[in-house]
């Protein structure tokens, strides 16, 4: 009764190589391309083999469970570690030969922010300007951008760990870079904060600037995510853009259905154009096809049934992030 | 490489260092006991002397000291001339034991510190090359201690001439082998000292190991230029210029292998041995 349709995620994965590339062939060159890129500490391999592709101008996200090595990514990419095999292109430059100058291109925020406790606000976001050869005064455009300002003048030490994720993401931005690497960036912010994040992303993306976003909250990744690559053990399992991973893995619609009198729909599951249901406070239905669904609610209404609610369910990124990793132990 | 951007990592950590209370007041505690304090007492006391028999012992401890010594004492009575050989010889140690201890306080945590407080992963995702960062830390670790030493030296120098130079019909002090150590031997001697603190600051895991293998670094070195400055007062001659060439070579050749031992790497501190 309930099936199983497997996805075809090797449509989209050639040699374990995750590539959005082909199927976007008007995409801008990539700022960043890893290809193949392995690195190991000790006998643990962080990375695997590696290969993503982002376009200037996008945002990607890098999701995983902790340990699949994206902070070891973003510190590849910057150049700030070596990786001990494949390439890697950063706005056209390799970051082992051209490091010091790429750096001055990208802002980073750490997945635990830290700063100079004993300086203050405004004297760790100074230096950050000096460093980085921009005016000072672009440090309190940076501040106002993340409501740090009022805090400028007090030390870092005394700041909570939303002012210092804030005054992190302020720092980052200082020298207005084409590349944003953020790795965890919402992680101690209250809500408000972390909304505020996501809109700097958009508002960056919208100017033409490349974001990499790590994260593992999935939520986070919606609505901003032109490409979203899912890393485990040091690898690219998946990626492209949201809709075209659920497309691939999430090929069957989902819809919640009730009713007044629930009982008419108890043998809804034979129906041809239910491949599963469950009744979960109200009755999930996985379709074979969107398109079979106004037919169906024709089917139950003439069945006697008095419907409450017929909502067809758009695929969450959480949602997807579970359908790919079952889908990929299924595969392995 | 630009020296601009040595300068900002310098500053960084000498204005994170001046604000740091619990860093400043024990450098300029032990500056002061070493510079001030313990000289002040002990050349009060010996100035002070009298009864005929004091006076004899003093005259037979100068009679203990070496013939460059003995030759180059000044003063007219057993007390002027003790005073003179403590202000000008016995206490040459303090001019090396005060900036060497401070800048390898400071210098034991600069690089560990960085790590163990995370902006270790700032500055290796900044556009600071690696030699920009040690060269910022290596200066910032020598300027406490010789700031320390020029500020002390200074009062040393007032307390020798208000309390030895009546006897000596004036002012005296610094002589020429304090010039000497103070521009020429103590300098390199603490390059020396920060390239191989750096060294271990940069591989170990902790401050708390740094400043261990630090003092284990400092204790030789203080005393192979305590040996070195002793020598160089009693006769400041050619052959210690050559001393302190040979100090400046060793120093620089320290302090370029040691640049090498900072790496991005290590500030995010991967392949830091336990």
């Amino acid at each position: 009764m309930l099936r199983h349709c497997p996805p075809k995620p090797s449509l989209y994965r050639v040699s374990g190589f995750v590539r959005w590339g082909p199927m976007n062939t008007g995409m801008p060159d990539p700022s960043i391309e890893l290809t193949d890129v392995t690195r190991n500490f000790g006998a643990v391999r962080a990375l695997d083999g590696l290969s993503i592709s982002v376009p200037a101008g996008s945002v990607a996200v890098l999701l995983g469970p902790n340990g699949a090595g994206k902070t070891t990514t973003v510190r590849i990419i910057t150049g700030a570690l070596r990786s001990n095999g494949g390439t890697v292109r950063v706005l056209g430059e390799d970051p082992m030969i051209e490091g010091d100058d790429l750096r001055g291109r990208i802002g980073v925020v750490a997945p635990k922010p830290a700063m100079w406790d004993r300086l203050t606000g405004e004297e760790n976001l100074s230096f950050t300007a000096e460093i980085f050869g921009v005016p000072k005064s672009t440090i309190y455009d940076a501040a106002e951008r993340f409501g740090i300002t009022y805090a400028l003048d007090q030390e870092v030490g005394g700041y909570s760990t939303g002012m210092r994720t804030r005054l992190a993401l302020a720092r980052a931005v200082v020298h207005d870079p084409e590349i944003l690497l953020l790795d965890e960036p919402t992680a101690g912010l209250d809500p408000e904060s972390s909304r505020a994040v996501l809109e700097m992303i958009r508002e960056l993306a919208g100017k033409g600037r490349t974001i990499v976003m790590c994260t593992h909250l999935l939520h986070e990744a919606e609505g901003i995510a032109d490409q979203v690559v899912l890393m485990g053990a040091g690898k690219a399992q998946a990626a492209g853009h949201p809709t075209q991973l659920a497309a691939a893995y999430m090929k069957h619609p989902k819809v919640v259905v009730d009713a007044e009198n629930r009982p008419t729909l108890d043998n809804i599951d034979a129906h041809p154009a239910v491949m599963r249901a469950e009744w979960n406070g109200a009755l999930h239905l996985t379709l074979e096809d969107i398109d079979a669904l106004p037919d169906l609610v024709t089917d139950m209404v003439n069945g006697g049934s008095r419907l409450t609610r017929v909502e067809p369910q758009l695929p969450t990124l959480e949602h997807l992030y579970f359908e790919m990793q079952r889908s990929l132990r299924e595969e392995s | 490489m630009s020296w601009h951007r040595v300068m900002i990592m310098a500053r960084i950590d000498l204005k994170r260092l001046f604000k740091s209370r619990d860093y400043w007041i024990p450098m300029a505690l032990l500056s002061g006991i070493f510079f001030v304090i313990m000289p002040f007492v002990l050349l009060s006391m010996i100035t002070g002397i009298t009864g005929t028999n004091i006076v004899e012992q003093v005259g037979g401890v100068l009679n203990a000291l070496p013939g460059p010594i003995q030759d180059n004492l000044r003063g007219d009575t057993p007390e002027a001339q003790a005073a003179y050989a403590f202000a000008v010889y016995l206490l040459a140690p303090i001019a090396i034991i005060v900036p060497l201890t401070i800048s390898s306080a400071v210098g034991a945590q600069t690089i560990v510190g960085e790590r163990e407080r995370g902006t270790g992963e700032f500055l290796a995702h900044s556009p600071l090359t690696d030699t920009e960062i040690y060269l910022g830390k290596l200066i910032a670790s020598l300027i406490p201690g010789y700031l320390a030493t020029a500020i002390g030296f200074t009062a040393y120098s007032l307390i020798v001439n208000f309390r030895v130079g009546p006897e000596m019909g004036g002012w005296f002090f610094p002589t020429a082998g304090w010039w000497l150590l103070i521009l020429w031997v103590v300098p390199p001697f603490i390059a020396i000292a920060l390239s191989i603190i750096l060294w271990v600051s940069s591989r170990v895991k902790s401050t708390a190991a740094a400043q261990q293998a630090a003092s284990l670094v400092s204790l030789p070195i203080i005393i192979a230029s305590y040996a070195i400055a002793s020598g160089l007062l009693y006769d400041p001659t050619v052959a210690a210029f050559s001393v302190g060439a040979v100090a400046w070579v060793l120093a620089i050749i320290g302090l370029v292998s040691g640049s090498k031992a900072l790496s991005r790497e290590r500030l995010l501190g991967v392949g830091i041995d336990g």
